[in-house]
């Protein structure tokens, strides 16, 4: 199960922050097939949004065919966002690491770091 | 729900008038169920006395008003609950006592149900009302309103005098409710940082009159902030979907509600902030001369 996090001056509409941070959860494995979703009422109640904010983050998460509802259960998790080799412990994610670290140590700050992965996926992407 | 095609609320033509003047006037609105509507403005604005007269508080001056399909009648509608501004608790009073007092005061009464939201907010029974903290009793006053189980909930300035904990305890409980009951919910502030995320409908008062009322969603994607040289204001953008227009000697920034309008090469348009949105209808309700249109 995971928790969504509302960040009310980030100028993204709260139901796609949900969409968003499901996915992320989807990518990182956290969440994988046959999970289920906190229902409506757990989100509001530790969140204090709106629940038609929630049904319709669930209803665009289920229009790209990643969750299903089942009537009087919840809602599940029907598809994988996560690569194989994708996760922070694959050869790729060690490689990046050590490259982290490397510019890390060529006195690279975080924002320098960012700056010149987005410029390099730019270029490959 | 019994009456799925009627809004939970609907006014035409609602007008109150005080010794001093009209309070309100000319109001006409529609609350689809389901919804969770702001009614916004500034103080003064008409809030209360539109609340009062949907629970039959106040007897209207001219136009009609009704709630779940029903005429508001001087009695209080079985189905709807209200929970005004001054809580209705007495001090003396025990946490018990008034869930006892709730229970012999209404017709539809679910025990068990506002007994679970006292415990849930961790009220002790044997406390008297008048030790609790503000909070604490916006949260009895909240139960004693919900264990009516109503269809229609309104609220008079609910988060006044809350603190940020408080405000958001409130609003997650009555959030969870909505979650759990479909209720359509309608409440006062004078607060907007307090209702964007809890809300998904807005009805802003100002001066008596209803000023804008829709989705939130749809009233945000009906605005578009265009920005352009001052001198092209009257030529380029046409008056009627001028919301709000602000010059400086070379610049001009507008508020429009045509969200395709496209006044030339010179203009950027913008997404609206809902905030902008309210400011300027409100502004645009305190002139004195201005055209109001029925939302």
């Amino acid at each position: 199960m995971i928790e969504f996090r509302i960040n009310r001056t980030s100028g993204t509409p709260t139901y796609l922050q949900l969409v968003q941070q499901t996915k992320q959860a989807l990518r990182l494995g956290l969440l994988g097939v046959g999970d289920q979703l906190p229902t409506a009422k757990e989100v509001v109640a530790a969140t204090a949004i709106n629940p038609n904010t929630v049904l319709k983050a669930y209803r665009e998460l289920e229009r790209e065919g990643l969750v299903e509802p089942r009537p009087g259960a919840g809602t599940f998790i029907r598809q994988s966002l996560a690569h194989p080799g994708g996760e922070v412990d694959s050869p790729l994610g060690v490689e990046l690491a050590d490259w982290a670290g490397r510019a890390r140590d060529a006195d690279l700050s975080r924002e320098d770091v960012e700056a010149l992965a987005k410029a390099v996926l730019d270029q490959t992407f | 729900m019994s009456h799925a095609e009627e809004p939970a609320f609907e006014a035409v033509g609602l007008g109150r008038r005080y010794r001093r003047g009209w309070a309100l006037r000319n109001c006409s609105l529609r609350l689809p169920v389901g919804r969770v509507a702001a009614l916004v403005g500034p103080n003064g604005a008409g809030k209360s006395t539109l609340l009062h007269l949907a629970v039959g508080l106040l007897a209207p001056t001219e136009g009609t008003i009704r709630v779940l399909g029903d005429e508001v009648r001087a009695r209080a509608h079985p189905r709807v609950a209200f929970l005004s501004q001054d809580k209705p608790l007495y001090r003396r009073f025990t946490v018990a006592d008034m869930l006892s007092a709730g229970a012999a005061l209404n017709e539809r009464w679910d025990a068990p149900y506002a007994a679970r939201l006292v415990d849930d907010a961790g009220l002790p029974s044997r406390a008297r009302v008048g030790t609790l903290s503000g909070g604490q009793r916006s949260r009895l006053a909240l139960a004693l309103a919900l264990g009516r189980r109503p269809e229609l909930l309104l609220l008079d300035e609910p988060l006044a005098d809350l603190d940020p904990l408080a405000r958001r305890d409130v609003m997650a409980t009555l959030m969870a409710e909505v979650a759990e009951t479909g209720m359509t919910v309608l409440l006062s502030s004078h607060v907007l940082t307090d209702i964007t995320e809890t809300c998904d409908h807005l009805v802003v008062l100002g001066g008596g009159r209803v000023q804008v009322a829709g989705g939130i969603d749809d009233l945000v994607g009906g605005h578009r902030v265009l920005i352009g040289p001052a001198h092209q204001l009257g030529t380029h953008v046409p008056a009627e979907v001028v919301v709000e227009a602000r010059t400086t000697s070379r610049q001009a920034t507008v508020l429009v509600d045509d969200p395709g309008l496209a006044p030339g090469p010179d203009w950027v348009k913008h997404d609206a902030q809902l905030e902008d949105l309210v400011l300027a209808h409100l502004r645009r309700g305190q002139l004195p001369d201005t055209e109001q249109v029925p939302a």
